[in-house]
């Protein structure tokens, strides 16, 4: 699996480090002198941008969060005129209201550049047909892997939303050899190629990069046996560019971060310290080489930890560990902290393969209730009621061994939870 | 070959540079661009050992010469064509010319100067046509050959060049700029060009960084700099 651009991703870290603080203080200057909230921030704690002479000096800046972008709504946070923006994208808004976000054309070469990245480390060549399955519009996946796609040469084909059954066709008949959608995406078009009784064989799927959610190792191994493919993973949030922060080479040990476009650090999400190598913590970004939507020290939301050992792919760019928390993906459950896909792994566990699920939340009588919806595929549903006993049995189990607490488990039938493109994993009806 | 790192330059109490830093490598030109008095030149004496005060790093070749003196920066291998050209009119071509081997000249060495003296001409050939002539009577163009040929005499692996092109007509430009792009391909000459001539500087570089009052405030390839409409605007006044 080549490595794109072998001048930036194998760059010693001396000479790293110089690009970085080189390309750190022009934004710097650049976010004060165009950001009215920057040059209002500097101001206000009496920072000076050319404070900064070497890259720990970025510590002396206040953190950017979610909320500051959304009251810079609509365009506030941009740091040049429009009339230089070439291209406007947006969040989808699960969490609340969406966020607009801008590129000028350096910034579309640098994206494209990145998820050029991505694909190359993920194994695509321009010998590859490849199926992008993001949707195309305001989304930043489709674009984004599609402008990088066709850099490295590869055949795209822009399938986007099509309906499930049509993706499956295209696969079939045009032949593709690389997939890119999210993982539950992914999830789901295996489950419709075996109702469908269409094997791996059957298609020409040789690798798959997959992102734009979090998701678990045993989900990887799943998805890589039912299409007979190699799955990476690959990271990205669209207020600091969409796809092409991070990704994972053939090793699948970590992601890379691209560090000449962005200064990754890890911070404790209650106390704001910056923590050290190794500790696990809330992945902030500092955007360097953006022009229209520079960030300085924005918290993701994101929980990993960095890790600088070095990798045999010869890439010396650092790794994070795969991303399988949001900090606001958090449930607090009668005090207690939770995570989605600890209850997926528990699910995993007991069925031997990752359902469709939702978690359910209410309030009753003053005490927080979970319900856990599974979808069981059809082979399920028609056997023995002794059979969905014991799986419900062995949830409850697992669940309270972990949390202490039981829940409620509900079996349902297939397509009985609808889909959405980020599996909405929980709806939480306590607050209303 | 040559990192800066937030360095910082003072006349007096005045700061004329704030925090820069940039990087170039062995046999690439790179250029900086700004508008007068952004601190274009002030840059390139601060790497050549001229400034009365600076903080902040600058290595070459590994080696920090912050600090230390012009004579022993020439003789690490730095040599500047300076603003204005600042040739010793009242003497010949010859004579500036040698002058420029100023920190390895020595009887002994003489084969090795004239030998220099003659790659020069073939370089310049209207140089070797006013051998004799003094300096200080030379057209414009022939003065700024005579500049950068007296640095290049120094043997420098880093030439450093402020603004060659001010007062020379396009066509006198094109030629010393050809000259030096041929030569840089072959020996690998690394040269940092100082410029308010923006479309020259865009043309001939790799790679740039723009100035304003002291600040890099953009850096990049030399496509994503003619991509950013704000320097055209700001120093090709287009829209």
């Amino acid at each position: 699996m080549p490595v794109w651009n072998e001048k930036y991703e194998t760059m010693k870290r001396e000479e790293l480090a110089q690009l970085q603080l080189e390309r750190l203080q022009e934004t710097l200057i650049r976010v004060y002198r165009r950001v009215s909230y920057y040059h209002t921030l500097f101001n206000k704690i009496n920072f000076d941008p050319l404070d900064v002479s070497t890259l720990s000096d970025l510590k002396k800046i206040p953190y950017t969060t979610k909320d500051t972008l959304r009251l810079a709504y609509p365009y506030d946070m941009f740091a040049v005129p429009l009339r230089e923006v070439v291209r406007i994208q947006s969040t989808y808004g699960t969490t609340g209201q969406p966020l607009i976000v801008g590129y000028t054309k350096n910034d579309i070469g640098h994206w494209t550049e990145l998820t050029a990245r991505v694909l190359s480390a993920g194994g695509v060549t321009e010998d590859d047909i490849i199926q992008i399955c993001f949707p195309y519009g305001l989304f930043t996946g489709g674009l984004g892997f599609h402008y990088g796609a066709e850099r490295i040469g590869a055949s795209v084909i822009p399938s986007s939303e099509a309906d499930i059954e049509n993706q499956i066709i295209i696969m079939k008949d045009y032949r593709t050899t690389a997939l890119t959608c999210t993982p539950s995406h992914a999830a789901w078009l295996c489950e419709v190629l075996e109702e469908k009784g269409v094997t791996p064989a059957e298609l020409s799927l040789r690798k798959g990069l997959f992102g734009a959610e979090p998701w678990s190792e045993s989900l990887r191994k799943e998805i890589e046996e039912n299409l007979a493919i190699s799955a990476t993973d690959n990271y990205g949030i669209t207020e600091i560019i969409g796809p092409g922060i991070s990704f994972e080479c053939a090793n699948k040990s970590g992601l890379h971060i691209s560090e000449d476009h962005f200064i990754p650090e890890i911070i404790n999400p209650d106390t704001g310290d910056v923590l050290g190598w190794g500790e696990k913590g809330e992945l902030v970004i500092t955007t360097i080489t953006k022009e229209a939507y520079p960030l300085i020290r924005y918290r993701t939301g994101d929980i990993t930890h960095l890790s600088y050992e070095g990798c045999s792919c010869g890439r010396t760019f650092v790794k994070m560990k795969r991303v399988f928390e949001r900090n606001d993906d958090m449930i607090i459950l009668n005090g207690q902290n939770m995570f989605p896909l600890q209850f997926e792994q528990i699910l995993t566990e007991v069925i031997g393969r990752t359902p469709n699920y939702q978690l359910i939340i209410d309030k009753k009588d003053n005490l927080d209730k979970l319900e856990i919806q599974i979808e069981v595929s059809g082979d399920f549903f028609f056997d023995e009621m002794k059979k969905l006993t014991k799986i419900e049995l062995q949830i409850i189990k697992g669940v309270k061994k972990r949390f202490d607490f039981i829940p409620e488990v509900k079996l349902v039938e297939p397509k009985t939870i609808k889909r959405y493109l980020k599996k909405q994993k929980v709806i939480d009806r306590r607050y209303h | 070959m040559l990192t800066v790192r937030s360095l910082k330059s003072y006349y007096e109490s005045i700061c004329a540079l704030k925090a820069v830093s940039l990087h170039i490598e062995k046999g690439e030109i790179v250029t900086l661009i700004g508008a007068n008095g952004s601190g274009k030149s002030t840059l390139l004496n601060s790497i050549i050992g001229l400034m009365p005060r600076i903080t902040g790093t600058i290595l070459f070749e590994g080696k920090e010469i912050q600090g230390l003196s012009s004579y022993t920066i020439v003789k690490l291998g730095i040599a500047l064509a300076p603003e204005g050209r600042q040739l010793f009119s009242p003497m010949s071509v010859l004579d500036n010319l040698i002058l420029g081997t100023y920190h390895y000249y020595s009887f002994k060495n003489r084969q090795k100067l004239n030998d220099k003296i003659e790659w020069i001409f073939e370089l310049f050939p209207l140089l070797g046509k006013r051998k004799k002539q003094l300096a200080g009577t030379l057209s414009g163009g022939e003065q700024q050959m005579l500049s950068i040929s007296r640095a290049l005499m120094s043997e420098p692996r880093l030439l450093l060049l402020d603004e060659p092109s001010t007062g020379l007509a396009p066509k006198i430009i094109e030629n010393i700029f050809r000259t030096l792009t041929e030569l840089k391909e072959k020996t690998n000459l690394t040269i940092f060009l100082v410029e308010q001539n923006v479309n020259l500087a865009l043309d001939i570089c790799q790679r740039g960084y723009v100035i304003e009052t002291g600040q890099i405030i953009l850096s990049g390839e030399k496509e994503e700099l003619m991509n950013n409409k704000e320097i055209l605007r700001a120093y090709l006044g287009k829209e």
